[in-house]
C-alpha cells in the first residue's frame, strides 16, 4: 500500500468536511480561471486587427475550457463528500471516481501546459505582430478603400495608447507611403521629386505621423523632416530623444500580452495545487471509507491510501487491462466462435478492473 | 392622538427588529458607498489640480467624506441597539440614550439631502474655476524650463488627447498666444520676425495648434499648421473640414466629466438619504413599541407603536413651548439674581 494512513471515525467525518469545504474553493477557483481565460481572449480580440494569425488564442482557449470542467468536477466532488459519509448512498459513486480521478489529473496537466506554453508561444505572437503592424502601416493611407478605411484609425489609437511609433522604431514610416494620393499635389515639383525618387513611384518622407509625438518632449512636436538638421531652429536628428516614441509597437505589444500571461501564472499554479489536494483528499476519503463498510464494526478504524500495491504493481495492472480490452477489441470482430472464449477472458479482466477500483483491505496488510 | 400608530405582539416586534437590524447593515454598506465616492470625487480633482484655479475647493468631498464616516457609525450603533432590543435587559441600557439619537438622526438626514443639493449646483463655480485654469495652462503651455510650470505641456497635451478636446472655448484659442517656446525659434529668421512685430506684445502667434489637437478619425493625416491658409495645402477648405482637429473645447469637456461625476454622486446620495430615512423610522416604530408595553412586567404583552407621541402640530407646539421655557427660565433666573442683590 502506498503512503497509508490509519482513520478513526471521528477522523473521517472530520476529512469528508475539509473536503467539502475544499471542493468549495476548487469550485471558485475553477470560476477564476474561467474569468482568466475570457478576460485574455478579451484582450487579445481587442488588438486582433494588429495580429496577423490567431495561434496565441490556444491560450485562453484552454483556460476556458479547463474552468468550466473544473467547476463541473469539483461540484461533483462536493456531491460526494456529502453522500461519503452515508453509507447507502456512497457506493453509487464507485465506478465515477474511477472517470473523475482521471479528468482531474487530465485538468492539472491541461493547466501545466498552458503555463509552459504561454512563455512557449511568444515567438510566434512576435511573428503575428509584426506582420499585422507592417500591413497595417502599409494601409495606413487607405482611408477610402472599404475593409482598410480603419486602419489609420486603429494605428493612431495604438501608436497613443502603447506610447509607441512605428513596428521596430519610427524609421519604419521612412519606408511607406502614408499620406494618401487625394492629398498630393501632382503639378508641385516637391511631390514629383519625392515620387522620381524611387523604383515604386511612391511619395517617401522622412517625417512620422502625428501619433507617434511624444507628450513629455519640452519641445513642440517636430514630425516632418526628422532628417534634415537645418530645417528646425536648434536641432539635431541623432541627439533628439524625447521628440518622438523611441520605443517600436512590435515590442511594446509584446511586453503587455507577456506581462499579462506572466501575472497570471502563480494564480494558475496555486489553482494546479488546490486540484491536487482535492484530488488526494477525495482518494484518502474513498478509500477509508470503503474500508470502513467492508468491517464488522462500520464505526471503526480503516485504512486509507493513495495506491493499493505499489507504483510499479498498479502500473503493470493498468497495463494488463488495457492489453486485455485491446485484445478484447481485437477478437470480437473476427469469428463467433471465439466469443464464449473471449466472455471467459473478459471475466477475470472485470474482476481484475474491480479490484483496482475499489481494492479491500487485504487481512495480511 | 398619535401619529401613524401600529399595533404590535411580540412576534411583529420581533420581525420588525430583525428587519431594522437587515437595513441597518445596508445602511452601513450605503455609509462606506458615500465614503469611497467622496475619496473618489477629491481624488480626481486632485488629479486635475494643474488645470484648474488655485483656489479650487475641495469642500464637497470633504464633506461626503465625513457624511460617509458619520453615516457608517451612527448606522453601527443603531443595529447594534436593534439587535439587542429583542433582549429586555440590554436594551434598558440602550433606552435613554434613544431619544437623542433618533433627533441626531433626523439632522443628519436633512444634512445629507442638503449635500446631494450641492452636488448638484456646484457646476457652476466649477465652470469658473475650469475656465480660469485652462487659460492659464495655455499660456504656461511653451514655459518647459520654468520650475513650477515644466509639466504643463505634458498635462495639456495628455488631456487633450484623453478627453478629445481642443483649446479652451475651441481651436482657435491656440492662435491666441504663444504656445511655441523662445528657445526654439530662429530670430534672426524673417518669417520669425516678421510674425513677432505684427503684434503689440511682440509674441510669436501662429495659426497652428499643438500635435494633441489632431483628431485620429480624420481621413487625412493631420494638418497642425498654417491652418487658416486654404494654398497652404492639398485640396483643403478650413471651413468643411470638420474632422481634422478636435472640436469641442477643453473647458466644455471636463466640465461635462465632472459635471456627470457630481450628478451620479449627488443622486446616489439622496437614495442614501431616502434608506437613512427609511431606518430611522424603523429605529422609532421600535423604540416606542418597547417603551409602552400594556404590562410592564411581562416582556412577551401587546404594545403600540408610532411614528410621533402627538400628531405634528401638537408635537410642534410642544417644542416652541420647551424652547420658550427654556429662554425664559434663563431669564427668571437672571431676575432673581439682580432681585437678590438689589435687596
Amino acid at each position: 500500500m502506498l503512503l497509508k494512513i490509519t482513520f478513526t471515525q471521528q477522523r473521517r467525518v472530520r476529512l469528508a468536511q475539509g473536503l467539502w469545504l475544499m471542493s468549495w474553493l476548487a469550485v471558485m477557483s475553477g470560476a477564476f480561471i474561467f474569468c482568466l481565460g475570457v478576460y485574455l481572449k478579451t484582450e487579445l480580440l481587442r488588438r486582433a486587427e494588429v495580429m496577423d494569425n490567431t495561434e496565441i488564442h490556444v491560450v485562453p482557449n484552454i483556460l476556458m475550457m479547463v474552468g468550466l470542467v473544473s467547476i463541473g468536477t469539483n461540484w461533483v466532488a462536493t456531491r460526494v463528500c456529502q453522500d461519503s459519509l452515508d453509507a447507502s448512498r456512497f457506493p453509487r459513486w464507485k465506478l465515477l471516481l474511477m472517470a473523475w480521478f482521471t479528468v482531474a489529473v487530465l485538468l492539472c496537466c491541461l493547466l501545466l501546459a498552458v503555463v509552459v506554453l504561454s512563455y512557449a508561444l511568444q515567438g510566434r505572437l512576435e511573428e503575428s505582430l509584426k506582420v499585422g503592424l507592417r500591413n497595417g502601416i502599409r494601409f495606413y493611407k487607405d482611408t477610402d478603400v472599404p475593409g482598410r478605411c480603419f486602419q489609420k484609425e486603429t494605428i493612431d489609437r495604438l501608436q497613443m495608447e502603447f506610447r509607441c511609433c512605428g513596428n521596430n522604431n519610427f524609421k519604419d514610416w521612412f519606408e511607406v507611403q502614408w499620406v494618401s494620393n487625394r492629398y498630393l499635389d501632382f503639378t508641385s515639383k516637391d511631390v514629383k521629386d519625392r515620387i522620381r525618387s524611387n523604383v515604386d513611384g511612391r511619395y517617401l518622407l522622412d517625417g512620422v505621423p502625428f501619433s507617434c509625438c511624444n507628450p513629455a518632449s519640452p519641445r513642440p512636436c517636430l514630425q516632418y523632416h526628422l532628417t534634415d538638421n537645418s530645417a528646425h531652429y536648434s536641432y539635431d536628428y541623432q541627439a533628439e530623444e524625447l521628440n518622438l516614441y523611441s520605443r517600436g509597437c512590435r515590442q511594446a505589444l509584446t511586453d503587455y500580452y507577456m506581462e499579462m500571461m506572466n501575472s497570471t501564472g502563480p494564480g494558475v499554479l496555486s489553482v494546479i495545487l488546490i486540484q491536487m489536494s482535492v484530488l488526494v483528499s477525495l482518494r484518502y476519503l474513498q478509500t477509508a471509507v470503503e474500508g470502513a463498510t467492508a468491517l464488522e464494526d462500520p464505526e471503526g478504524e480503516s485504512v486509507g491510501y493513495l495506491l493499493e500495491k505499489g507504483v510499479k504493481e498498479t502500473f503493470e495492472d493498468v497495463k494488463a487491462n488495457v492489453l486485455n480490452i485491446l485484445k478484447f477489441a481485437q477478437v470480437d470482430p473476427s469469428a463467433a466462435e471465439g466469443s464464449p472464449g473471449a466472455e471467459d477472458a473478459e471475466k477475470p479482466a472485470d474482476n481484475t478492473t474491480e479490484k483496482a477500483a475499489s481494492p479491500t483491505p487485504s487481512p495480511a496488510s | 392622538m398619535a401619529l401613524l400608530p401600529v399595533k404590535f405582539d411580540l412576534k411583529k416586534r420581533v420581525k420588525l427588529a430583525q428587519t431594522v437590524w437587515f437595513m441597518y447593515w445596508f445602511a452601513v454598506l450605503a455609509g462606506v458607498l458615500v465614503l469611497s465616492m467622496g475619496l473618489f470625487f477629491k481624488i480626481e480633482l486632485r488629479k486635475r489640480s494643474e488645470l484648474m484655479d488655485n483656489n479650487e475647493s475641495h469642500f464637497l468631498p470633504n464633506l461626503l467624506i465625513l457624511m460617509g464616516l458619520i453615516a457608517c457609525s451612527i448606522n453601527v450603533f443603531g443595529g447594534k441597539v436593534c439587535y439587542d432590543s429583542l433582549d429586555p435587559e440590554k436594551f434598558a441600557k440602550w433606552k435613554p440614550m434613544l431619544k437623542t439619537y433618533l433627533v441626531f438622526c433626523v439632522g443628519f438626514n436633512a444634512l445629507l439631502l442638503v449635500t446631494a443639493l450641492l452636488c448638484f449646483l456646484m457646476r457652476i463655480p466649477m465652470q469658473f474655476t475650469l475656465a480660469e485654469g485652462l487659460r492659464n495652462g495655455m499660456r504656461y503651455y511653451k514655459d518647459t524650463d520654468t520650475p513650477g510650470r515644466c509639466y504643463m505641456k505634458r498635462t495639456l497635451d495628455l488631456m487633450q488627447i484623453e478627453f478629445h478636446c481642443c483649446g479652451n472655448d475651441n481651436y482657435r484659442d491656440w492662435f491666441e498666444i504663444q504656445w511655441v517656446s523662445n528657445r526654439y525659434l530662429d530670430f534672426s529668421s524673417k518669417e520669425v520676425r516678421d510674425r513677432i512685430g505684427s503684434n503689440v506684445d511682440g509674441q510669436y502667434l501662429m495659426d497652428g495648434v499643438p500635435f494633441s489637437c489632431c483628431n485620429p478619425s480624420s481621413p487625412r493625416p493631420c494638418i497642425q499648421a498654417q491652418m487658416t491658409n486654404n494654398s497652404a495645402h492639398y485640396s483643403y477648405d478650413h471651413y468643411t473640414e470638420d474632422l481634422n482637429v478636435w472640436k469641442r473645447g477643453c473647458r466644455d469637456a471636463l466640465l461635462s466629466y465632472y459635471g456627470g461625476m457630481m450628478s451620479t454622486i449627488g443622486a446616489l446620495v439622496i437614495l442614501v438619504t431616502m434608506l437613512e430615512a427609511g431606518v430611522t423610522v424603523g429605529m422609532q416604530y421600535v423604540h416606542s413599541s418597547l417603551s409602552n408595553l400594556a404590562n410592564p412586567e411581562d416582556p412577551e404583552s401587546e404594545s403600540e407603536g408610532w411614528l410621533l407621541e402627538k400628531t405634528v402640530k401638537e408635537t410642534f407646539t410642544d417644542i416652541m413651548d420647551k424652547m420658550k421655557s427654556m429662554g425664559k427660565g434663563s431669564k427668571v433666573e437672571e431676575g432673581e439674581a439682580a432681585v437678590e442683590t438689589v435687596s
